[in-house]
């Protein structure tokens, strides 16, 4: 059925992007793979509207989207001041504080 | 002054703290001594004259309830703050008000050269605040507060000469210790309420008889719920009165100030759980299971702590052990239902033993700071007041009669004999080897320090040994002559026929059904004879001669005969041995806590245990505890990535868990 | 022609939402004309409007109304958490003041970001729709990320902000993910209609189960919860303190209530699948916070961890529920933010500029050097301890009673066991004021402004004074919770 492949895609994708968040270590990337994730959310919600012909999914990806774009700026201007601040946009640098 | 302003007693001594606390240092050590002096002599007053009022009132209505305002009203759940003066905790507040002034005269003249003058008294009039709310409010949480006041306070004075370590070590273990009992006492009110739907002394106790919840059985061994929830305020009790297996904080509690240790460690705190367990006999006589426990803890620990005090050499040391094993025995009284005889122990112990550790703070000053025995001898004469009074306490503590400690101690003897609670005449046994034991230790303690030639090397000390100040020894007096009067409250009714004073007068709270009935109802429900009552005491008083001749013969007669003693070899040896040595319970604990953790992480030992040694257990817990916490400290690596591998494998575990088995 | 239904729109009902929002953006205005001098008088404009709203708060409470095509809903439990949320607000604000003119961080956008954050929590804890919750969420929680990283020149401020971000972010991702297959498997975001729903369809439950886990984990990341609680001591001792003391109260008031909200609301059907998790949940927050405080070096990390463990007794309120557990829980919440925030801002007076001093060994001598500082953070300390007459020990108390009530014993002795752990790392900061040898100068005299006094004499007001008398604060918990 159409509705599981979308489904299956929208699963994966947000594996891909957990995964990412967990291994990779540029932190832009990592930014990359939470936008993959918020949208393998996008996507799960447009399928399941899609399904029962109601607006609500479709609204709440709209949402969703205006959201992303304003973490992504605000994560971005954080990654800016890491790098004045360490000229390194390794993740893993960043454990000064632990235990 | 009625009964109505009686919530003036235990605030006076809050604003002198609170005075005391915040503006001691600005005003002088006058002013300080006056504020600190004033409201608790004031506090003292009062109190007696209420006393008076409420003895004046007849028998029956002697319960007075002063709501002070209604603290919390949340749904069902009301709690009103209040004061409630009975007769069992009218004579607690008059103890506690009493020996406290006392004890705050005599501080004046012991702690005058400190420093910290103003903290001391400020810790000392809070203490008094704490334990009277402790004693006076009306409710189990009102207690509860007062609870951990006086141990918050206990806490604070052990640690007075805080930049001394094993100070600051003996404060924490007390407070460890005192919070392993609270947590205890904290569920067993917590589950009062549950199952009563109250926390009011009233209502509790008027509902308990008839709730069928309480002797319901539960899952835990078939106990019924009251004996659960005894059990949990008996923890509670164990903790503060240092009971087996909570004990050892008392003696390492020594290391605060004598007028402390006098106060605190032996006339008042310590005997909260007493005052406990009395104030809940209701509860404890619904439960025969926890009845056992009570007198088979009390009694253990009367014989075990006595026998840890033979050989002791400091002078301190020697009462802290006397009192866990005075203590053992109230526990004994109230484990075989003569509460009676509890709180009459509690009166008689709180005068002489509050006049030993006086005395022996007394010749502690005098020796300029010294506590080893085995430096002091022949200060009868140097020091003839506290001499004469450490006599007559030493004399009430073995059992001599016409002494206070004489009839109260016989009481509890009697009752344990006579008792129902299984196993009754094994701790009568025991306890009657305590008091041989006492009687040889404290005559021990008497003939080392009072008796023979003084044995300091240090010429300076030996110079400078000097009667200690009136101020100091006045209290002394007073409480002397209260040891040695103070049984006459509780004489043998089978034996004279005068009533039995205080039986009578706490027959209200402690036996309510056999209210207006006499003194042998209290002991038991037996009726003595006259002969078998005579009987007893002339056995009492033959155990203590025996105990007292024993340390005549080996400390005053014949000192190398102790020493050969302990030379020789074979069994008499390996006993003194052992028991000087504290049955090596440090060395057991030391060994089952301290070895793994070697293994397990060498830095939180040499970071945590710098050990006194007997903290066994309860530092063992703690380092456990600490090792565990540097284990999980590891885990926050500081890495981002391994957060969100953490948080995605809590994700997959949770998921897994709610698919696979919900 | 037709008429075309308007949606129903209430103005009144977000008054408060409104008058926050028009503040901050004011606030970003006033900044262009304002010289450096005057930078403090924004923070009183903030705080004008948090007092504006709190009024419009108390005077909507009794009124309860559903508004916004039933996406919005106030009533006297989301008037409760807003209170608590504003009393947070208020208090950061007033400890900033000092604060942000010594980093030299005083910008406008510094108040702005708080309100915005503020608002966020008010659409989270009003919101009747998971819409709304989110976006709510969102806005506290990119606000928050800014916040902490607003001190930039500052390493440690800086490292707080990319794991906040980095984390929070994976986390809503998760929590989105669980809406989209909640909302799958019953075709609308009302928390009603989903109620409504599943309750009476059960062929989906696996995809709401499912649905239902992913946001739990999204709302035990923002009360931090074990296992996913990792970012809070590195966030809570990097970022700047009057902020740790917000994130420490308000955003965790917020995210409980609307952790309420959907748990026993739209999910109530599956209350038994998962208060288990809940249990556990609460079990391992409590012991790994307290257990790892115990060894803590620097305060506000301990503060950091004790804030975890606090979370885990809240838990156990939530486990037990019914109106006992939910009245308790508010309370709990409500005395949290005086204590925990008192206690910071004197970590922040102690701390001195740049936030050298934030060991536990700095507090050395305090005690004597400032005996008032000294025993107003005794005071704070015992009632986070739980120590009676404090309201700590009450909120503790109902907390382990409403446990005790619904027949979860375990819970209540493991909850009370911890608490008593926890006296001991609180207790070590008072054993190195009064018992330690002095260390360091007595702090300037201007480390004492009369904003930051009025703040710890607020936290004394509600961890002392509310212990001894909390009646009415119980009463009007009680009356807030959602339960009946």
């Amino acid at each position: 059925m159409m509705m599981n492949n979308y489904l299956m895609l929208s699963a994966a994708l947000f594996v891909i992007g957990a995964v990412g968040v967990m291994i990779r270590r540029n932190v832009i990337v990592v930014m990359m793979c939470i936008e993959l994730m918020l949208n393998a959310a996008n996507l799960s919600f447009i399928t399941f509207a899609n399904y029962r012909h109601d607006m609500t999914g479709h609204a709440f990806v709209f949402m969703v989207i205006a959201v992303a774009a304003a973490e992504a700026a605000v994560g971005l201007a954080v990654v800016l001041a890491m790098f004045r601040n360490r000229e390194t946009v390794d993740v893993d640098e960043m454990n000064s504080m632990k235990g | 002054m009625g009964l109505d302003n009686i919530w003036w007693v235990p605030i006076l001594p809050l604003i002198g703290a609170l005075m005391n606390g915040l503006f001691g240092y600005r005003m002088g050590k006058v002013w300080t001594t006056f504020w600190a002096l004033g409201t608790t002599g004031l506090s003292f007053a009062i109190a007696l004259l209420a006393f008076g009022n409420l003895v004046a009132m007849p028998a029956s209505e002697r319960v007075f309830e002063k709501v002070l305002f209604t603290w919390v009203q949340a749904g069902s759940f009301t709690a009103e703050a209040g004061i409630q003066i009975d007769p069992l905790s009218g004579l607690f507040m008059l103890i506690v008000t009493g020996v406290g002034f006392l004890i705050h005269v005599y501080s004046v003249g012991y702690m005058g050269e400190e420093d910290a003058y103003p903290r001391y008294f400020s810790y000392l009039n809070l203490f008094m605040f704490s334990m009277l709310l402790l004693v006076m409010g009306n409710n189990f949480l009102l207690m509860f507060i007062g609870w951990e006041g006086v141990g918050l306070c206990s806490y604070l004075l052990i640690g007075y000469y805080y930049k001394k370590d094993s100070a600051a070590d003996a404060g924490k273990k007390a407070f460890i210790m005192n919070r392993i009992g609270d947590f205890g006492f904290l569920l067993g009110i917590m589950w009062i309420f549950w199952t009563l739907g109250s926390i009011d002394y009233t209502t509790v106790f008027a509902a308990a008889p008839h709730s069928e919840e309480l002797m319901r059985h539960t899952r835990w061994g078939g106990l019924t719920v009251v004996t659960l929830i005894t059990l949990f305020l008996f923890v509670g009790a164990t903790g503060k009165s240092a009971q087996i297996p909570l004990y050892t904080w008392l003696p390492d509690a020594m290391e605060g100030p004598t007028p402390v240790s006098a106060l605190i460690h032996a006339a008042t705190m310590v005997t909260a759980g007493v005052y406990m367990v009395a104030r809940c006999n209701v509860l404890f006589n619904m439960a025969p299971v926890t009845m056992v426990v009570v007198a088979a803890v009390g009694a253990l620990t009367a014989i075990f702590a006595a026998t840890m005090g033979l050989f002791q050499n400091d002078i301190k040391r020697v009462l802290a052990y006397s009192t866990v094993s005075q203590l053992g025995y109230m526990f004994l009284a109230c484990g075989v239902g003569a509460y009676v005889a509890a709180v009459f122990h509690v009166m008689t112990h709180a005068f002489f033993k509050a006049c030993l550790f006086l005395g022996s703070g007394s010749v502690i000053h005098g020796m300029s700071g010294e506590q080893d025995m085995r430096q002091m001898g022949g200060l009868k004469e140097k020091m003839p007041h506290t001499h004469l009074t450490f006599l007559i306490s030493t004399l009430a503590i073995a059992g001599i009669p016409i002494f206070a400690g004489f009839f109260s101690k016989d009481e509890i003897l009697l009752s344990a004999f006579m008792g129902h609670t299984p196993g009754h005449i094994f701790y009568w046994l025991l306890a009657t080897i305590a008091a041989f034991v006492t009687a040889f230790y404290m005559f021990r303690l008497y003939y080392m320090t009072f008796t023979g030639e003084l044995r300091a090397e240090d010429h300076h000390v030996r110079d400078h040994v000097h009667e200690s100040p009136f101020v100091m020894t006045i209290p002394l007096m007073i409480l002397a002559f209260l040891a040695t009067v103070g049984g006459f409250l509780g004489l043998p009714t089978a034996l004279v026929h005068l009533p039995h004073v205080l039986s009578d007068f706490l027959a209200p709270v402690l036996n309510p059904v056999a209210a207006g009935a006499h003194g042998e109802v209290a002991e038991g429900g037996h009726h003595v004879s006259w002969q078998m009552e005579l009987g007893f005491m002339a056995f009492s008083v033959a155990v203590a001669t025996l105990g007292i001749f024993t340390a005549r013969y080996f400390y005053k007669v014949k000192p190398e005969a102790a020493e050969e003693l302990a030379r020789k070899e074979g069994l008499v040896h390996t006993i003194y041995v052992t028991v000087q040595n504290k049955y090596y319970v440090d060395e057991i604990y030391d060994y089952l806590f301290t070895n793994p953790i070697v293994v397990f992480s060498r830095k939180a030992l040499w970071k945590f245990f710098d050990v006194k040694i007997v903290d066994g257990t309860v530092n063992g817990v703690a380092n456990w505890t600490m090792g565990i916490s540097g284990v999980f400290r590891q885990t926050e690596t500081g890495r981002v990535r391994n957060y969100a591998t953490v948080m995605a494998a809590g994700c997959l575990v949770l998921i897994w868990a709610w698919i696979m088995y919900l | 022609m037709e008429m075309i239904p308007l949606p129903q729109i209430s103005v009144g009902a977000i008054a408060p939402e409104l008058t926050l929002v028009a503040a901050a953006m004011i606030i970003l205005m006033l900044e262009v004309f304002t010289i450096s001098k005057g930078r403090d008088n924004l923070a009183y404009v903030a705080l004008a409007a948090v007092g504006v709203a709190g009024y419009l708060v108390i005077e909507s409470l009794g009124s309860p109304m559903t508004t916004f095509s039933k996406m919005y809903v106030v009533d006297d439990f989301s008037g409760f958490i807003k209170l608590v949320c504003l009393l947070g607000a208020g208090m950061t604000i007033l400890m900033s003041v000092k604060y942000t003119r010594d980093e030299g961080i005083d910008g406008g956008e510094y108040y702005s970001l708080l309100l915005f954050a503020t608002t966020g929590m008010f659409f989270m804890v009003s919101g009747a729709d998971l819409i709304t919750i989110f976006l709510g969420l969102e806005t506290m929680s990119i606000s928050l990320y800014a916040l902490a990283g607003y001190a930039r020149g500052r390493l440690a401020s800086n490292e707080a902000s990319i794991k906040y971000f980095i984390l929070g972010a994976l986390s809503s991702a998760f929590m989105l993910y669980g809406m989209s297959m909640i909302y799958g498997a019953a075709g609308v975001t009302n928390l009603h209609e989903i109620a409504r729903i599943i309750g009476q369809n059960k062929e989906n439950i696996h995809l709401v189960m499912l649905g239902g886990g992913l946001v739990l984990i999204g709302f035990a990341f923002k009360i931090s919860a074990v296992p996913f609680h990792m970012w809070t001591p590195d966030v809570y001792q990097g970022a700047p303190t009057p902020i740790t003391a917000f994130m420490s109260a308000g955003p965790k008031a917020a995210a409980f209530a609307a952790f309420i909200r959907v748990f026993s609301d739209a999910l109530i059907s599956l209350q038994y699948q998962w208060w288990i998790i809940v249990w556990i949940l609460a079990v391992l927050t409590m012991t790994v916070g307290n257990l790892i405080a115990l060894s803590q070096e620097n305060i506000k990390r301990m503060f950091a961890y004790s804030s975890i463990a606090h979370a885990g007794y809240i838990l156990v309120g939530f486990t037990a529920g019914g109106k006992l557990g939910e009245s308790a829980m508010l309370f709990y919440l409500l005395i949290y933010t005086f204590m925990n925030i008192g206690a910071f801002a004197i970590v922040a007076i102690v701390g001195q500029q740049g936030e050298e001093r934030t060991s536990v060994s700095d507090f050395a001598g305090l005690g004597y050097r400032h005996p008032l500082l000294g025993l107003a953070m005794v005071a704070l300390l015992f009632s986070l301890a739980g120590i009676p007459p404090t309201a700590g020990f009450w909120g503790k108390y109902y907390l382990f009673t409403a446990a005790l009530d619904q027949g979860y014993v375990w819970l209540a002795i493991l909850a009370a066991l911890n608490s008593v752990i926890a006296v001991f790392y609180y207790l070590r900061v008072i054993v190195v004021m009064y018992m330690r040898e002095e260390k360091g100068e007595s702090l300037p005299q201007n480390a004492f402004p009369a904003s930051i006094v009025v703040v710890i004499l607020v936290a004394i007001y509600g961890s002392v004074l509310l212990g001894i008398t909390p009646g009415g604060y119980l009463a009007l918990a009680a009356s807030s919770s959602l339960a009946h």
